[in-house]
């Protein structure tokens, strides 16, 4: 079948035109909502197999010949990205039950979800540049309508900012796309990758690289572009806190892979160089912040940047090891983030305010939300056989192999500083003397405990299941490592 | 032409930057406005000017216009409308919440709220 792979961008895209419909019937909002991502779920998983059975799957719409249609392309990469996005998002449905509220559920909370991971699943799919843009349009205008629904004062002057980020940002894609198109003269992903070998990377076709890293950099969050993310994140409630820190950036992440391993990999000298700094500052930001703050929302908002740092890191080694890490470092981080931020939010929950300073001695009356924190920060941090291990292993092996011995001390280090940032939390709010605090019902403890647990246990699979995970994983990295393979399954057709 | 279209494309996105950095929250948008303009007026000019008739592909018609870039800004100019229609609401909605529209006003942190 080979319009599978179009199935998880149409399914969560036609449950939220469903959704538009009954605003106002929660019972049915929810069902609905959940029915649709299971779908989401189980055609994303054939889909995984379906690429690793038979290769990189491949459609252009309307059946024109390659270069012409829009192409969507699922290799393992994104394939394993968009199956993560849906589970990911499956949770967050289950999680929101008990902590949305009445009032976003009845004001298209579920249907501007889906839209938004049809975005995101679509902007991982595509194999055409300007489609990515519009894709990228998709998720972002979903994500205009959750950052500010509520109508909060803080969610109204966070949501201001991020939309004129976010459209500056864009009016910069669509330069850079109108430069690309007439330097090369396609907008195909795989026919542009081919058109720049065979003419050359020119000083030109540099610049515009360098362009599109920092339009997805404004998107993903590196190094001097990130500071608009931490206020702005830190505005909307919990879940969609953890939609955004668990799917936005990385979209941005998985453009930058995409830019400087299939379309733009001849000038290793300027490009990747340029990235791979840019990415260790990008790890020192993250960590200065990470440390600096005690406000719960605020030290995970920066341990998303130090990871995006660390997995740019990661594939601007160009070799093997550096990319499979990286993407296995891309998929650890997804689950672990949206592990974590479900977990702050039955703290908040719990004892009512994100401020450390005001929480304490948890542990006795919440033994298994402590637990349950304990491993999901020992995985972040990377403490082996938890998820982040492998992939930080990999990456520095990279470093190491690619002779950039200072870039892998500094990502050992951070992880470090990681460990202590997560640990902090802890101590403060699990040990120590018990303080007062708001509480909550045992019902919405165990809504909100769940689906966070569940998230926890996939990353601790994810850990301790490497070895089974590394098939796919390398053949992922091989497809980003040698181009001509994308290229072939695109143009063959 | 292209000359002329570079000019006018720069002075747009000089306009827009310069109202973009402005205080007032309207003067935003309508910079936004511009800088999208700018990108728009860019695809046109970077499909090229060459080509008169139509791109109807029949026998006999090789001078024929670049098609793809004007599917390009029709695409970009439906996206950049309704960011902005939703861009004003949002400004309309704060400004009714805040009770300014003064961007210098619109910083602050946890503190403030």
């Amino acid at each position: 079948m080979t319009n599978l792979l179009l199935f998880p961008v149409l399914i969560p895209f036609l449950t939220a035109m469903i959704l538009l419909f009954f605003p106002k019937k929660i019972t049915a909002q929810r069902t609905v909502t959940v029915a649709g991502m299971t779908l989401a779920v189980i055609a994303s998983a054939v889909l995984v197999s379906v690429v690793l059975r038979d290769g990189i799957q491949a459609v252009t719409l309307g059946s024109w010949p390659a270069p012409f249609g829009i192409t969507m392309v699922s290799d393992p990469l994104s394939a394993v990205l968009v199956l993560t996005s849906n589970l990911i998002t499956l949770a967050i449905v289950f999680y929101s039950f008990r902590s949305i509220g009445e009032s976003r559920e009845k004001h298209l909370y579920y249907s501007a979800m889906m839209f938004m991971l049809a975005g995101v699943n679509g902007a991982f799919t595509t194999g055409d540049i300007f489609n990515m843009f519009v894709f990228f349009e998709v998720l972002l205008m979903a994500s205009y309508v959750l950052i500010v629904l509520g109508g909060e004062k803080r969610q109204l002057r966070e949501s201001i900012k991020y939309i004129l980020v976010n459209i500056v940002s864009s009016a910069l894609f669509v330069t850079t796309v109108a430069m690309l198109y007439s330097v090369t003269g396609t907008l195909n992903m795989a026919d542009i990758s081919a058109k720049v070998s065979e003419i050359g990377q020119s000083g030109i076709l540099t610049v515009i690289a360098v362009m599109l890293i920092l339009v997805f950099g404004l998107k993903g969050a590196i190094f001097p572009l990130y500071f608009w993310l931490p206020s702005s994140y830190a505005a909307p409630p919990v879940p969609v806190l953890a939609l955004f820190g668990a799917l936005l950036t990385k979209v941005g992440v998985y453009a930058i892979m995409r830019t400087v391993t299939l379309l733009f990999p001849h000038d290793p000298g300027f490009t990747h160089e340029l990235l791979m700094i840019l990415a260790v500052l990008t790890v020192v930001a993250g960590c200065i912040g990470a440390l600096a703050y005690y406000d719960l929302k605020q030290i995970v908002i920066y341990n998303i940047v130090i990871a995006v740092g660390v997995i740019l890191f990661g594939v601007a080694q160009t070799n093997m090891a550096g990319l499979e890490g990286a993407v296995f470092y891309l998929i650890h981080d997804m689950l672990i983030k949206a592990g974590l931020f479900m977990l702050i939010g039955v703290i908040i929950a719990i004892t009512g305010t994100s401020n450390l300073r005001e929480m304490g001695g948890l542990m006795k009356t919440y033994p298994g939300l402590a637990w349950t924190w304990l491993i999901a920060a020992f995985g972040l941090a990377g403490i082996p056989p938890l998820s982040g291990f492998f992939g930080k292993l990999l990456i520095v092996q990279g470093a190491f192999e690619a002779d950039n011995l200072w870039g892998g001390i500094i990502i050992l280090a951070s992880s470090l500083i990681v460990l202590l940032s997560v640990i902090r939390i802890f101590i403060h709010a699990f040990w120590g003397e018990p303080k007062p605090v708001k509480g909550t019902s045992a019902g919405v403890y165990r809504g909100l405990l769940i689906p966070a647990v569940i998230v926890t246990a996939l990353t601790v699979m994810y850990g301790v299941g490497t070895e089974w995970l590394r098939p796919l994983m390398w053949n992922a990295a091989e497809i980003l490592h040698q181009p001509s393979m994308y290229i072939d399954a695109v143009l063959k057709e | 032409m292209e000359i002329l279209m570079s000019v006018i494309i720069g002075f747009l996105f000089m306009a827009a930057v310069y109202l973009i950095l402005s205080k007032s929250l309207l003067r935003v948008i309508i910079g936004t406005g511009l800088l999208s303009h700018g990108a728009h007026l860019l695809i046109l000019t970077m499909g090229g000017f060459s080509g008169s008739a139509p791109p109807v592909l029949t026998d006999g018609v090789t001078d024929f216009a670049d098609p793809l870039p004007q599917a390009l800004i029709l695409t970009a100019i439906v996206i950049s409308f309704g960011v902005t229609a939703l861009f004003l609401v949002m400004a309309y909605r704060s400004y009714q919440e805040l009770e300014t529209d003064n961007m210098t006003l619109l910083k602050g942190n946890d503190e403030h709220d």
